[in-house]
């Protein structure tokens, strides 16, 4: 079954706190339920994400890694 | 010897266990009452600012806006050195007498003017700190504050300070809350999850 992403941001490239700072502020865009995919390169978002996920109770669905890049799914709550 | 007669009928009880918990007084109603009444408290986080160095006004930036983007709310009480970073950047030198005028004069305002607290060697070290910043891929302090202030964090200046450097309101970047006091930090540090001092 493949995820419905409503939106896709790439913070690829982008250091501390930066991925965070503009998931949260894109998250804000999609409706309640909604999925969003984050794209980065910054290897500490790995624990960052999951951490954010904890803080604000938006659900980390799904975490991938593919030659460098981390995929961050989220279901914002 | 007579045989004993029952006062009231005996009527069967549904849920033992039930009656004896509905017996304790006050419960459950007043423990579910309770529960329901106390919604998750919002955490807070509490900075106060004091040194207005580039090495410690990028945590300040960093964290505060971490903060808000994690849903927690962040305050910041700007004190002392760290007001100098609020001011505006058409501002050069400010202050109301020579003393205070030389003081802007030794140490530029403004948040892209800062100096590093060691290694700062007459700017060679935030020219090398700006290029690594770069290199890297690093936000800047402006960045972060415009970050900041879009995810609501608060930064409140202090009143004493600004007195004693001569800086009006108008002189700070519009997005800085209300002048306060000493306490107004200790209200608001005593009330929040976790305070830093930096």
């Amino acid at each position: 079954m493949t995820l419905q992403i409503t939106q896709t941001l790439d913070a690829r490239g982008l250091s501390c706190p930066m991925p965070i700072v503009k998931t949260a502020q894109a998250i804000k865009t999609i409706p309640s339920g909604g999925l969003i995919e984050v794209l980065a390169t910054d290897p500490g978002s790995v624990k960052d994400f999951a951490a954010w996920s904890r803080t604000t109770g938006n659900e980390l669905v799904e975490q991938t890694t593919d030659s460098g890049v981390f995929r961050f799914v989220l279901r914002r709550k | 010897m007579t045989t004993p007669t029952l006062e009231r009928p005996i009527t069967p009880v549904a849920d033992p266990i039930a009656t004896a918990v509905a017996d304790v007084d006050g419960w459950p109603e007043a423990a579910s009452e309770t529960m329901a009444e106390a919604p998750a408290k919002t955490k807070e986080l509490v900075i106060v600012d004091w040194s207005g160095d580039l090495d410690k006004i990028w945590p300040v930036l960093i964290l505060s806006s971490t903060a808000a983007a994690s849903g927690v709310r962040c305050r910041v009480f700007v004190t002392f050195w760290g007001l100098l970073p609020f001011v505006k950047d058409e501002k050069r030198i400010v202050g109301e007498n020579w003393m205070q005028k030389m003081l802007t004069l030794m140490q530029r305002p403004g948040i892209d003017h800062l100096k590093l607290s060691k290694m700062n060697f007459l700017g060679m070290g935030p020219w090398m700190m700006g290029t690594l910043r770069k290199q890297y891929n690093v936000a800047s302090p402006r960045e972060l504050l415009e970050a900041a202030t879009a995810l609501g964090v608060e930064f409140i200046p202090c009143q004493m300070t600004m007195d004693m450097f001569g800086l009006k309101r108008e002189d700070l970047i519009d997005e800085m809350g209300e002048p306060a006091g000493a306490a107004t930090a200790i209200e608001i540090m005593t009330e929040a999850d976790a305070s830093l001092f930096i």
